[in-house]
C-alpha cells in the first residue's frame, strides 16, 4: 500500500486540486497555486542532489575501475569542485561565523567584479561556462551542413520544397540577401511567419491533446511508469 | 577494435613507441604554441589589465597579468580545443568537454542552492530553527510551517540512496508529477489548443488581398497538417489530397526550421571567431 497506493492517491488528489484551482479564482485557491509552486522548486533543488550523485557515481566507478580515459573524470571532478566552492565560499564564511562564532573570512576568493558572493562563480561562467557552451553549440553548424550538404537532393516535390525552403531561410539571413533585393529577406520572413508557424501551431495542438490524455491518465493512475518497477 | 576504443578514449594504449613519441610531439608543439601566442599577446598589449575591471595578480616578462587576462586564455584555450573536435576526436576535446560537464553541473548546484533552497526553504523556515533553537537568537518575522511538507518530500526523494527506504521517494515523484499533470490540463489547453484555434480562425478580410491570404495560409497549413497526423480514417479521396497539402506544409516547415536553425548556429559560430579575434588575438576588425 506504502509502495503503490499511497503515491497513486497523492497524484490523483494533487492532479484533481490543480485541475479544480484553475477554475477557483478565490485568494486562497490562488496562494495554493504558489505554494505548490515554491515546494516545487524546493523538490527540484533537493533532485538536483540525485543528480550530483548520478554524474559523480558515474565518474567515480570509472577512475576506480581505471578505464581508459578515467584521467578525464578527473577533469569533471576538477570543473565541479571549484565552481561549487567559489560558488558556495561566502555561504560557508557565513556558517562558520555564525555556528563558530568566529570572525572567518574568505573575501580573497570573492573579490573579482567587486564584493559579491557570486564573484568567482562570475569569472567561471563568463570565461568557462558561456564560451563553452557558445562553442558546443556553434560546432553543430558544421555538422548540420555536412549532413545537409550529404543527404539534400531533390528527387521528389516534397525533398525539393524542404531544399527550397531551407535555401531561402537561410539565404534570407545573411546581408548578401537584403543588398540583393530587399524582397528576399522579407519573403523568408513571410516563410518563418505563415507556412511555418501554421505547421508548429498544428504541431502544438496535436502536441497539447497527447499531453493532456497523458495527464488524465496519471491523474486516474491507468499510467503508472513514474513509480518505477516493483 | 581495442586499440580503436583506446585512440577513442585518447589514451594512447595500444600504440607503437612512433606513434606514441608522434602524438606527444604534437600535443607539445600545439600547447607551445597556445602559450607562445598568449606570452606574444600580453606583451605586445602589456597584458590584459587595459580592460576596464580585474585585478593585478602577477607580473611575469614585463607583462601585467590580471583575472581577467587568465580568463581570456582559459576561454580561448577551451573554444579552440573544443573546435578541434572539426579535426578528429582527441584528448583536447576530451578534457575541455569533461570540464565544461563539471563546471555545467556545479554552476546549476550553486543556483539550486540560492534560488530553490535557501530562498524558499532556508530562509522562510530553516533560518528560525537555526537562529532561535541553536543559537537562542531572535530572528524578526515568523516560520512558514507550511514548508515542513515539502521538506519531508525532498528527504524522501534522497531516500533513493537507501535500497530499503527506496520506495519513500515515489511520494515526491507523485506530488511532482501529479502537480505537473494537474497544472498543465487547464492551462495548456488554453493556451496551446484554445488561443491557437482562435488565432487560426480570424476572419479573413478580404479588403486586404495580402492579410487575407496570409490567414488562409494559417488555416489551410493547420487543418491539413492535422489531418495528415489523423490515423483513424483512410487517407484517400478528399481526406487523401488534404493529407498531401498538409506534407507540403511540413516539408516547408521543416526546411525553414532547419535553415533558421543552421543560421542560428553560424551566428554562435561567427561570434566566436570575432571573439577570438578581437579579445584574444586583440585584432580590431573594421566595419
Amino acid at each position: 500500500m506504502l509502495k503503490r497506493t499511497v503515491p497513486v492517491a497523492i497524484a490523483f488528489v494533487v492532479g484533481l486540486w490543480f485541475v479544480i484551482q484553475y477554475f477557483v479564482p478565490a485568494g486562497w485557491s490562488q496562494q495554493s497555486l504558489t505554494d505548490a509552486t515554491n515546494w516545487a522548486k524546493i523538490l527540484l533543488g533537493f533532485a538536483y542532489i540525485l543528480g550530483l550523485y548520478s554524474l559523480v557515481h558515474v565518474h567515480w566507478l570509472r577512475i576506480r575501475r581505471r578505464q581508459p580515459g578515467y584521467g578525464y573524470s578527473l577533469l569533471v571532478y576538477l570543473g565541479l569542485g571549484v565552481t561549487v566552492a567559489l560558488g558556495m565560499v561566502g555561504e560557508v564564511e557565513k556558517a562558520w561565523n555564525l555556528l563558530a562564532g568566529g570572525s572567518a573570512s574568505f573575501a580573497d576568493f570573492q573579490t573579482y567584479g567587486g564584493p559579491n558572493w557570486t564573484s568567482g562563480v562570475d569569472w567561471i561562467y563568463t570565461y568557462v561556462l558561456y564560451p563553452a557552451s557558445a562553442t558546443m553549440f556553434s560546432i553543430l553548424a558544421f555538422f548540420i551542413a555536412s549532413a545537409a550538404y550529404r543527404t539534400f537532393r531533390a528527387r521528389t516535390l516534397e525533398a525539393a520544397l524542404l531544399l527550397v525552403a531551407a535555401a531561402i531561410v537561410m539565404f534570407g539571413r545573411v546581408p548578401l540577401s537584403a543588398a540583393i533585393d530587399q524582397a528576399i529577406p522579407q519573403f523568408a520572413d513571410w516563410i518563418m511567419a505563415y507556412p511555418n508557424m501554421a505547421v508548429k501551431r498544428a504541431i502544438l495542438i496535436g502536441v497539447t491533446l497527447g499531453m493532456v490524455a497523458t495527464s488524465l491518465r496519471i491523474i486516474f493512475g491507468i499510467e503508472r511508469a513514474y513509480l518505477g518497477g516493483d | 577494435m581495442a586499440d580503436a576504443d583506446n585512440a577513442a578514449a585518447g589514451t594512447g594504449q595500444g600504440e607503437t613507441g612512433r606513434q606514441r613519441a608522434l602524438r606527444l610531439a604534437a600535443v607539445a608543439v600545439l600547447l607551445g604554441t597556445f602559450a607562445a601566442v598568449n606570452v606574444l599577446i600580453f606583451q605586445k598589449e602589456g597584458g590584459h589589465s587595459l580592460r576596464a575591471g580585474g585585478e593585478l595578480v602577477w607580473k611575469p616578462l614585463g607583462a601585467t597579468v590580471t583575472w581577467e587576462g587568465i580568463g581570456i586564455v582559459v576561454a580561448a584555450g577551451l573554444t579552440l580545443a573544443l573546435y578541434s573536435f572539426l579535426y578528429a576526436d582527441n584528448a583536447f576535446f576530451k578534457a575541455a568537454e569533461h570540464l565544461y560537464v563539471g563546471v555545467g553541473l556545479g554552476y546549476s548546484l550553486v543556483l539550486a542552492w540560492f534560488q530553490y533552497i535557501k530562498a524558499e526553504l532556508y530562509v522562510p523556515l530553516v533560518k528560525y530553527w537555526v537562529r532561535e533553537s541553536w543559537l537562542g537568537e531572535q530572528v524578526p518575522g515568523r516560520p512558514d510551517w507550511k514548508l515542513i511538507v515539502p521538506m519531508i518530500l525532498g528527504l524522501f526523494l534522497l531516500a533513493r540512496f537507501v535500497r530499503r527506504l527506496e520506495w519513500m521517494s515515489r511520494w515526491a515523484f507523485a506530488f511532482i508529477i501529479g502537480l505537473g499533470a494537474g497544472m498543465s490540463i487547464p492551462l495548456f489547453i488554453d493556451a496551446q489548443v484554445l488561443r491557437q484555434v482562435e488565432q487560426t480562425i480570424a476572419a479573413v478580410r478580404f479588403d486586404a488581398l495580402l492579410v487575407a491570404l496570409n490567414t488562409l495560409v494559417l488555416l489551410v497549413g493547420v487543418i491539413s497538417v492535422l489531418i495528415y497526423f489523423y490515423f483513424s480514417i483512410e487517407h484517400r479521396g478528399a481526406v487523401g489530397l488534404v493529407s498531401k497539402i498538409g506534407i507540403w506544409f511540413l516539408m516547408i516547415s521543416f526546411g525553414a526550421s532547419f535553415g533558421y536553425t543552421v543560421m542560428g548556429r553560424m551566428a554562435l559560430l561567427v561570434g566566436r571567431v570575432q571573439w577570438l579575434i578581437q579579445d584574444w588575438l586583440r585584432i580590431p576588425i573594421q566595419g
